[in-house]
């Protein structure tokens, strides 16, 4: 879990940099969408890049979510009978939500993808035209709804996964393990705040 | 001070349980949880009842026998264990409610008794070293340096409550392997075993029902002996040498 998990994180520091194009207008951010398609060229071809990316990831989301059943499944196993008194309990918001969590930005990744890439879903869904689709998109109240609960489950997702990672790699020690916290807080402020900036722009009008 | 206690009463392995409630009066806040408990057994002996079953032996917590959760704390609200928990932490008129570890691994025996001869399994599977016999070495013999002592002596006081496993609520075993390994697997002691060690444990831990880690931090929190959350992210790497060594 920890090993997909930061592939997947070091994915969406990229992906919410290259998001934040979307401010400089739609010839750069259409042009950035184009650009995407010709990495690698002339080695790989048109959108070859795009399609190693795309099997990486969706490898990397079946074993995490696979790991994550086996886990959940063996952990309710491991403790078959509740305890009568209500446990106080010390472990963050965060922590305690990993499932839940998970579970959203599952989802939200099936929707984001039938959204932004096939289509299917968006109120325009034109291919080639990803800034005219985003724009679309979060001029539906319930649309920017659903990316903001999603970015915020994520936010959580990555305050504890980030760390959780470092633990379970061994890469965490008693002297590392402030900067550890320091850094999964700095990756789901910075992950989630540039994320969340494109539908905040597209509904208060500053991007149109 | 008087006290409502509720208690888990079972009468064997594979009886059902349920709480039970009982009054006990005129507890001082001198005695240890456990002794409260002594003036209980008492009466209930007295009135010819079933005295409530619970593991204790040196009351000077230090054997690690003592486990029940208290009001839904492994050991209750201090950081100690129940034998060394006083009563002055609870006052008058308190409803405490008292139950034995939950866990897969660790079956109840007897109403606040688990069997925990899990984790013997895991201790024989490497918590040792390999010794030449004879007469006993001269203690300068192997030079240790003291980071490494640290951190075997901080390891090494893990008494094997369980306090870990029953404050998880995956109900795993990681904070009390990891203590183990590590306070073996630092010394020069250890070194023999340092990759056996570290797998057989971690199976066998695995074999015996434990859950996996999330790193929730709860078994840390609970540890009556401050064995560190940093002391499970070593054994993982422990684990991760140890793996590495043996596809070679
Ligand atoms: C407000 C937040 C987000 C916006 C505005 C956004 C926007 C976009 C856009 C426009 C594309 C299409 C790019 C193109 O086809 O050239 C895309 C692709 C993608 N996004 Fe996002 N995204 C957001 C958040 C996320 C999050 C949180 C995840 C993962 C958890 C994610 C995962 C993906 C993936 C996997 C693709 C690539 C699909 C493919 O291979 O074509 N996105 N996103
Ligand atoms: S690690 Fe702490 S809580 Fe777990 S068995 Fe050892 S002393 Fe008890
Ligand atoms: S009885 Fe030995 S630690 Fe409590």
């Amino acid at each position: 879990m920890a090993t997909t998990g930061v592939i997947m994180l070091l994915f969406l520091i990229v992906h919410m940099a290259g998001n934040l194009k979307i401010f400089f207008g739609p010839t750069d951010f259409n042009g950035y969408a184009h650009w995407l398609r010709t990495i690698g060229e002339p080695a790989l071809h048109y959108s070859w890049y795009l399609w190693i990316q795309r099997v990486v990831l969706l490898g990397c989301l079946v074993a995490h979510v696979v790991s994550a059943i086996q886990l959940t499944h063996r952990d309710i196993h491991a403790r078959p009978q509740r305890y009568r008194s209500k446990r106080p309990w010390r472990a963050t918001f965060a922590t305690n939500t990993m499932r839940y969590g998970g579970v959203i930005i599952a989802l939200f990744v099936v929707w984001h993808i039938l959204d932004l890439t096939v289509g299917a879903v968006n109120p325009r869904g034109e291919a080639g035209h990803p800034y005219q689709n985003v724009v679309a998109d979060f001029q539906v109240w319930w649309i920017g709804l659903i990316y903001v609960v999603a970015m915020l489950a994520l936010c959580l997702h990555i305050y504890h996964g980030f760390w959780s990672a470092a633990q379970t790699l061994g890469a965490n020690n008693a002297a590392r393990n402030v900067a550890f916290k320091t850094i999964a807080t700095i990756l789901a402020l910075v992950i989630t705040v540039g994320f969340l900036s494109v539908p905040v722009a597209v509904m208060t009008g500053l991007v149109s | 001070m008087n006290l409502t206690l509720r208690i888990w009463r079972q009468p064997n392995a594979d009886a059902e349980g349920q709480m039970v409630t009982y009054q006990v009066a005129d507890v001082s806040g001198d005695m240890s949880f456990l002794e409260m408990l002594d003036i209980l057994n008492e009466d209930l002996i007295l009135r010819g009842e079933e005295p409530v079953a619970f593991d204790h032996d040196c009351r000077e917590g230090i054997c690690g026998s003592c486990g029940m959760v208290i009001n839904g704390q492994a050991h209750g609200p201090e950081r100690t264990t129940a034998c060394q928990l006083h009563m002055r932490h609870f006052a008058d008129g308190d409803v405490i409610d008292i139950e034995p570890w939950r866990a897969g691994a660790f079956p109840v025996v007897k109403d606040l008794v688990v069997d925990r001869s899990a984790f013997d399994r895991i201790i024989q599977a490497g918590g040792y070293i390999t010794a030449p016999t004879g007469t006993a070495p001269d203690a300068h013999a192997v030079p240790v340096p003291k980071p490494d002592a640290d951190t075997a002596f901080e390891n090494a006081t893990c008494i094997g409550c369980g306090a870990c496993v029953a404050a998880c609520p995956n109900g795993s075993a990681m904070l009390f392997t990891s203590a183990k390994i590590n306070h073996l697997n630092v010394l020069p002691q250890g070194q023999p075993e340092r990759e056996s060690r570290v797998l057989n444990m971690i199976t066998t831990m695995d074999e015996a029902g434990f859950g996996g880690c999330t790193n929730t931090g709860e078994c840390a929190a609970a540890c009556p002996k401050g064995i560190p959350l940093a002391s499970i992210a070593k054994m993982n790497r422990e684990f991760l040498r140890a793996t590495r060594k043996a596809g070679r």
